[in-house]
């Protein structure tokens, strides 16, 4: 193939649909030209994390993750994957790799950075001397010499779950400690595989980092809002909410955070396009948030549209749902609450949700 | 005497240091570290108990299905509710298939590139060279199967999505059942892909493991370990609230110094011998238990507290399982079991026991019927106790709820603390953990290119993801691991 992707179709078709077609396997022959004509190489490191958002991306469809792996992105080192353990993992496959290409290298962050007990909650090999090395000078090291840092998942990009009340380790986000260097927020517990690949794929291509929102996500996948395509949507309006799980409804009364969350899950969806976090019939916990995940899962937010479980301001409010659409949501919600159609005495009264 | 360090050993899930003592080539003794905590379990205090289904799974993304299943049975039990048959079935389903993909993943993925040579290129070098003894096309073969696994795995989470919404981190799995609701669509989605991932495993994934452990049948006999076995028993065939005695698919059971015993959940308890935490909060059972640091504790080398049953250091997993249930294909093993090659058969063999048991639950789902148990936040003070088997071994949650709904003490005790938790007891009555005691004794050819260290850590798919979670910190003084 020798025909260049253009950035537009590129935009095009991570924004789009993709539940019908695979954006992995459609993108996949352009970032395997990118590397051959000597794109970046990418280097992959883990800190306080679950490791879920590496199986996320074990799970991209096409091309099946060995091209991905093998012969697309030129992932040097994995904490999972590499073949090498000890000091070839640390001072071969990442410090190497770094001195060798200053600035001309993209590191993935899985993981938030530990930072109480001088970053000892996390260590990730050891010196000549003896001494640990932690997790949170890696970060420093390597992230100060790349040309841009891609966080994937909440915990990397916000702080995630280890660095939720009372955040026994003192957690911190990437941007908290590498400070000067671009930095792509990929949020999602975990993320989605195209997610990842899509952004991957934007800064081999471009050599430049896409279009981002005020919480520094990729506007082509995070721009969307659960609660205005949900496949549920319907009930809302009609005022139609669930009591218990399996039941038909909007489930805003078990918890549901979709009003206030940012991806386009509704429409990607899930492991090849088989289901969803509100397609099983589970709420959306609001995983792609900043807040996440301080509020209750299951319990419905009491004031719209952000609840005080979150100690967000009016404003934050605004830059969460962007703009006109917050107002829209909370607008319409409102009039659903004057209309007596939501509220928890109202509710109960309800019959409508019982299936 | 010579000092081995593998710090990081990689291809496990999470972050383990392994340091050893060698003498003319044989290990005399071994130490292992976890070296990441995240404090999941403090993050619980005070929220909302049904968060933990959410919280506690994130303790792993290889293995969330577990620690859902763990603590929502920990939450119904506190509940006092029981879900229907649909939502016992798919809970079984969503944890088999998670069973079906962290196997594949960590016979191909995290332990196969020990013995089969993967190709001269990243994410494949470097690497410690070993002994590859495959034959060229065996070997090439099994390269070919290791990608091929990829996919695999990646359809069986693709086949649990049909029921838990999506992997990593279910959304289906709720309090009295699960929220997704049956119809014959999804069970015959369902039974597509399980036969051909059925027919992965009979063909490809077994075949590998036998032509591996063909040509390092000396593997038989290496990193033997305790030869105690705990089986918590797991997938509930029946409704009850008894959640021991029902009837499951894996019966309960454990097995030491050469006896098969009942399982007495009461002779469980932590111990914090050589872990940094005070000696006065260890060696209690998991729902009171507390921890407090000690970070300067002389001796201690470990974040992992060590579980002890009655004493004893118990190995969990795969081989655990099958020798507690005295499955005939591993019984006729008889002590070459106790092994690396023992394990990773084990875990080969239950990998199409559990895929052909899948068959039969999924059509035993009645589309129409309920799935899930209406609940009510308890009102006085409770302990709910879940225990499961996840893919690594047994594994228990501790839930105290208090009488205002909130959650007061959530204890996690898991596979790998277990298998990897530091030593008890000192001089002549030292217990060491199963993982050390398996390591010492080993032969160490060149300890510049130590294969034989990691090959039997591997064997045991430790998850430090999960081994690290309580303790309160010190957020000043760590003392480091030394060894005088």
């Amino acid at each position: 193939m020798s025909t260049k992707l253009n950035r537009r179709d590129f935009l095009k078709m991570c924004a789009g649909s993709a539940a019908v077609i695979s954006l992995s396997g459609y993108l996949a022959p352009f970032m395997k030209e990118a590397v051959a004509a000597g794109a970046p190489p990418v280097i992959w490191i883990q800190g306080a994390s679950c490791t879920g958002c590496s199986i996320s991306l074990l799970n991209t469809v096409h091309p099946d993750i060995k091209e991905v792996l093998t012969k697309v992105i030129s992932l040097t080192y994995h904490p999972n994957i590499s073949a090498a353990a000890g000091d070839l993992a640390i001072k071969e496959a990442i410090y190497k790799v770094a001195e060798t290409n200053p600035k001309n290298f993209f590191l993935v962050v899985e993981g938030a950075v530990p930072t109480g007990a001088e970053g000892r909650f996390c260590m990730v090999g050891e010196e000549e001397n003896g001494e640990p090395i932690v997790f949170e000078k890696l970060v420093k090291d390597i992230g100060s010499k790349a040309k841009a840092i891609l966080n994937f998942g909440t915990c990397s990009a916000y702080g995630g779950i280890p660095a939720t009340s009372p955040n026994p380790t003192d957690c911190k986000p990437v941007s908290k400690v590498v400070k000067n260097v671009p930095i792509i927020n990929v949020p999602g517990c975990p993320p989605h595989p195209d997610w990842m690949v899509g952004t991957i794929a934007h800064v081999l291509l471009y050599n430049d980092l896409p279009e981002l929102d005020s919480f520094g996500r990729p506007k082509m996948f995070f721009e969307r809002i659960v609660h205005d395509n949900c496949q549920r949507r319907q009930y809302f309006d009609n005022a139609i909410f669930a009591k218990t799980f399996g039941e038909m409804g909007c489930m805003l009364e078990l918890g549901c955070k979709g009003p206030y969350a940012h991806c386009d899950a509704t429409t990607r969806l899930w492991n090849n396009g088989n289901n969803w976090c509100v397609g099983c019939g589970g709420v959306c916990i609001g995983c792609t948030e900043p807040q996440f995940p301080a509020w209750p899962m299951y319990e419905r937010m009491p004031d719209m549209p952000v609840g005080t479980a979150t100690s967000v301001t009016a404003d934050q409010i605004g830059l969460l749902l962007g703009g006109a659409t917050a107002l829209g949501i909370a607008g319409h919600l409102a009039g659903n609450v004057i209309a007596g159609r939501i509220g928890p005495k109202k509710a109960d009264e309800a019959k409508e949700g019982e299936a | 005497m010579a000092k081995i360090i593998v710090d990081p050993v990689t291809r496990i899930e999470g972050h383990l240091k392994l340091e050893v003592e060698v003498e003319e080539n044989v290990v005399v003794d071994a130490w292992t570290s976890g070296t990441l905590w995240r404090g999941m379990e403090l993050i619980m205090q005070g929220r909302d108990p049904r968060d933990a289904e959410q919280i506690m799974q994130r303790i792993c993304g290889v293995c969330p299905t577990a620690h859902a299943t763990a603590g929502i049975l920990a939450l119904d039990d506190a509940m006092g509710i029981e879900p229907p048959p649909n939502g016992r079935i798919i809970r079984n389903l969503i944890l088999g298939s998670n069973y079906i993909q962290s196997h594949i993943l960590h016979f191909f993925h995290l332990a196969a590139l020990d013995y089969v040579k993967g190709p001269d290129m990243a994410p494949f070098k470097p690497r410690y060279e070993a002994d590859y003894r495959l034959p060229a096309d065996i070997n090439a073969q099994a390269v070919d199967i290791y990608l091929e696994a990829l996919a695999i795995r990646r359809k069986a989470q693709e086949m649990l999505a049909i029921w838990g919404g999506k992997m990593p981190h279910v959304q289906a799995i709720v309090p009295g059942g699960v929220s997704e609701v049956p119809d014959t669509s999804k069970i015959y989605k369902f039974l597509a892909y399980l036969e051909e991932i059925q027919a992965f495993i009979d063909t490809k994934y077994i075949p590998t493991v036998q032509a591996v452990a063909g040509v390092y049948s000396d593997w038989f006999a290496i990193g033997t370990g305790c030869q105690n076995f705990l089986c918590y028993g797991g997938f509930p065939l029946e409704e009850g609230m008894d959640h021991v005695k029902k009837k499951k698919f894996w019966d309960s059971g454990v097995y030491v110094r050469g006896q098969y015993k009942e399982l007495d959940t009461g002779l469980i308890t932590e111990e914090v011998t050589y872990s940094w935490y005070a000696d006065d909060t260890g060696g209690t059972t998991p729902d009171v238990a507390v921890v407090a640091a000690d970070a300067k504790k002389k001796g201690a080398y470990s974040w992992i507290k060590s579980p002890r049953y009655n004493g004893e250091a118990l190995e969990v997993g795969p081989l655990a399982r099958q020798w507690v249930t005295k499955n005939p294909d591993i019984v006729a093993l008889g002590d070459k079991a106790f092994s690396v090659m023992g394990r990773h058969f084990a875990r080969a063999i239950e990998t199409s026991q559990i895929a052909k048991a899948m068959k039969e639950w999924v059509l035993q789902l009645q589309p129409g019927q309920p799935v899930c148990t209406p609940h009510e936040l308890p009102k006085k003070e409770v302990v709910g106790v879940g225990l499961c088997e996840a893919s690594r071994g047994a594994l228990g949650h501790w839930h105290r709820i208090s009488s205002d709904g909130r959650t007061m003490v959530y204890n996690a005790v898991v596979p790998t603390t277990w298998n990897s938790g530091p030593r008890t007891g000192s001089g002549a009555a030292t217990v060491r953990g199963p993982m050390e005691e398996a390591i010492v004794g080993t032969r160490v050819a060149d300890p510049n290119n130590p294969v034989e260290l990691v090959r039997i850590i591997r064997s045991m798919d430790p998850c430090y993801g999960c081994a690290i979670h309580v303790m309160t910190p010190d957020k000043k003084t760590i003392s480091q691991f030394a060894i005088n």
